[in-house]
């Protein structure tokens, strides 16, 4: 069996699952559609919500970029764990006390004001088609790497699956399409983890891996690739080029960003009661550990193997016959470029330029020790993606893993598009602007706006195409959440006297110019000098919220206090079991 | 005592119980793995500078901790308080 069979096997069987899945679970009325009838068991939830979580980023991207930033890659790990702490303490309970449908909502009620709930949803759009974007390109770059399908394609399919069991099932469908996700991408993740494990340090848990020594040597496996990449002339493994203020502030701004994310927010809307609401952001957090401290472990591991496999190989030329001169090079002592490295080279994801025409790859740092200019141009989003052939997996393996990747990247999706397609037929259409629709017509225009989103969403992820790693475009949705959303959310429940003008003051600080320093840094001028106190666009959205709790805060004390009900319903919402669970 | 007081005094407490937690938060992960990881470095977990562990792993484990805490803080209040979750 080779690789392509077990890859359009995995692929093909998961799919197939997904969709019987949201048959089975149609929604019947809008509170099936948008929070899943309000009784999703917490564990359930839980697990849905790590699905829902892990993006194309946490699965394909993060153990790449690790592998590369080292140190660096740090803020990604406690930045997208950390936030569930914020989430779990400060805003999951009580916005489930509330008890409704969506942030907007939320906002809108809380704030006593149409203008501010149209602000919200602009805001929650903003951000879930930011991030949607990401995903897609996820889907397309597992497509075209596996199933020699175009990236377009690529993306064709997955909108299709996900139209499907989106648009049909609403919340209802999305959860337990998102339970099946979350089981076959973290068995997809781990199984290739523990290999690779086993073979670079001899431990069959990753996590110990990491701390453990190299296989075979009694020195540590981190050490091992703190010599191995300064020798080439890159920075070490353990340290890195980022300034203090810089890992401080983007990890604040993912921690902050994840705590603002509506998609995220809404999966609290599902379970019974503000404890089931604690319980189960506890239960996310645990089944997203299992990936998030393995990867640290996978990119260490990707790092070393990556060097050790390619630096210094005898590049092969695609006229040649791979096989006969691979052996030829063999025979005479030498290493030829592995197999791996010729599939992904059809992709452009890496990239090899003989700059010394030497016909061997020298792979180089910015301060090799041996002036040897680097030849070698690895993407990272492949990492994981070619991680199980560069340690010779088995073929199965390799098309677990793309399924997985899938996975990850659709179950996210699905989530934003309940985001985009509640804001729009719940909070801009019955709620603001034809309060008369009956429940039926709310239905339809739910399906209606989360079918055109799908199809939107695709566009923008053929679009995204010509972005940069997946994971840097996810990391500007947290950013403009964390700005715009997560202080006006907060502020909402913490404190009795912020008003209408506040909020609606806060949310556009937060916005606006997180939006254009993030613009202006990344498509205008991407000079790093010029960064505000050397904060990159990554982290300003930290920054800026600070600026939109002030603002909110100054501008409340500065116009009347909310009228008493307003208070009243603070009050309420502090306290389990006295707003109710209303619906 | 009258509810109102009650559920002053309960609010009170959730306010410090979360602040509390927030504060190991702060500590394990901008603290330990950012601001002051080079004096956590000199010592180490397995073959792992300890600071650098922290930023990419250790946190990790005591964010978990910390919601599994909470929760039990929590209802432990509610039932102190006679609230119904």
């Amino acid at each position: 069996m080779d690789q392509t069979f077990w890859t359009y096997f995995f692929v093909v069987t998961t799919f197939t699952l997904y969709i019987a899945i949201a048959i089975r679970s149609m929604a019947k009325s809008t509170d099936d559609f948008y929070v899943a009838g309000h009784d999703v068991h917490p564990t359930i939830n839980g697990m849905a919500t790590a699905a829902d979580w892990m993006s194309a980023a946490s699965f394909l991207s993060m153990a790449g970029l690790i592998a590369f930033l080292g140190y660096g890659g740090s803020v990604y790990l406690m930045g997208w764990t950390g936030g569930y702490v914020l989430l779990a303490l400060l805003l999951a309970p009580y916005l489930r006390e509330f008890g409704k449908f969506t942030v907007p909502d939320f906002v809108g009620d809380r704030y006593y004001s149409k203008t501010a709930r149209v602000i919200a949803v602009i805001c929650a759009l903003f951000v879930s088609f930011t991030y949607i974007a990401g995903q897609m390109k996820g889907v397309g770059v597992a497509f075209s790497g596996f199933l020699k399908v175009d990236f377009n394609v690529g993306i064709a399919i997955g909108s299709a699956i996900v139209f499907v069991y989106a648009v049909l099932g609403g919340m209802k469908g999305i959860t337990y399409t998102q339970v099946a996700q979350y089981v076959v991408l973290i068995f997809a993740y781990t199984v290739p983890a523990i290999f690779i494990s086993l073979i670079i340090t001899g431990h069959a848990i990753p996590q110990l891996g990491f701390i453990g020594n190299a296989a075979g040597t009694d020195m540590s496996m981190l050490e091992t690739l703190n010599t191995v990449v300064t020798d080439l002339g890159f920075t070490a493994y353990t340290e890195t080029t980022k300034t203090k203020i810089d890992v401080f502030c983007i990890t604040a701004a993912l921690m902050f960003g994840t705590a603002g994310l509506p998609h995220v927010i809404i999966r609290f809307f599902t379970v019974k009661s503000a404890q089931a609401a604690r319980k189960s952001a506890g239960w996310a957090l645990v089944f997203i550990a299992l990936l998030y401290t393995v990867a640290p472990a996978v990119g260490a591991f990707a790092r070393l193997n990556f060097i050790d496999t390619v630096n210094e190989a005898t590049y092969i030329e695609d006229g040649e016959d791979y096989a006969t001169r691979a052996a030829a090079i063999e025979a005479t002592g030498g290493k030829p470029v592995p197999a791996w490295y010729k599939d992904w080279e059809k992709t452009d994801l890496v990239k090899f330029d003989d700059k010394n025409g030497d016909g061997i790859m020298q792979y180089r740092g910015p301060n090799a020790p041996d002036g040897l200019a680097n030849e070698v141009e690895p993407n990272r989003d492949i990492f994981v993606l070619a991680n199980p052939q560069i340690a010779k997996l088995p073929a199965w393996v390799i098309g677990l893993v793309v399924a997985g990747g899938l996975a990850a990247a659709l179950s996210t999706a699905a989530g934003l598009l309940m985001v985009i397609s509640s804001a729009v037929s719940h909070d801009l259409l019955k709620r603001t602007f034809t309060p008369d629709m009956t429940e039926k017509q709310e239905m339809l225009a739910a399906r209606l706006s989360a079918a055109v989103a799908v199809i939107l969403a695709g566009l923008i992820g053929a679009f995204a195409s010509q972005l940069p790693f997946v994971a840097q475009v996810v990391a500007f949705a947290f950013g403009l959440a964390a700005a715009s959303l997560f202080p006006v959310i907060f502020l909402g429940i913490f404190w009795k006297r912020m008003n209408r003008e506040g909020a609606i003051c806060a949310m556009l600080t937060g916005l606006i110019p997180t939006f254009g320093y993030i613009y202006y840094f990344k498509f205008i001028n991407d000079d790093a000098g010029a960064w505000w106190f050397g904060i990159s666009p990554e982290g300003i959205g930290f920054a800026f919220m600070w600026l939109a709790l002030i603002v909110g805060i100054v501008v409340a004390l500065l116009t009347p206090p909310p009228p008493e009900e307003i208070q009243q319903l603070v009050e309420d919402i502090r306290i389990p079991g006295r707003a109710g669970v209303k619906s | 005592m009258p509810k109102r007081e009650q559920h002053k005094l309960y609010w009170k407490a959730v306010l410090r119980l979360t602040a509390g937690l927030l504060v190991i938060w702060f500590i394990v992960s901008f603290g330990m793995g950012i601001l002051f990881r080079e004096f956590f470095d000199q010592f180490s977990v397995g073959g792992a500078p300890l600071g650098f562990w922290m930023a990419q792993n250790g946190a990790i484990y005591v964010f978990v901790i910390l919601i599994i805490v909470y929760c039990y803080r929590m209802n432990a209040l509610e039932r102190k308080f006679g609230i119904k979750g």
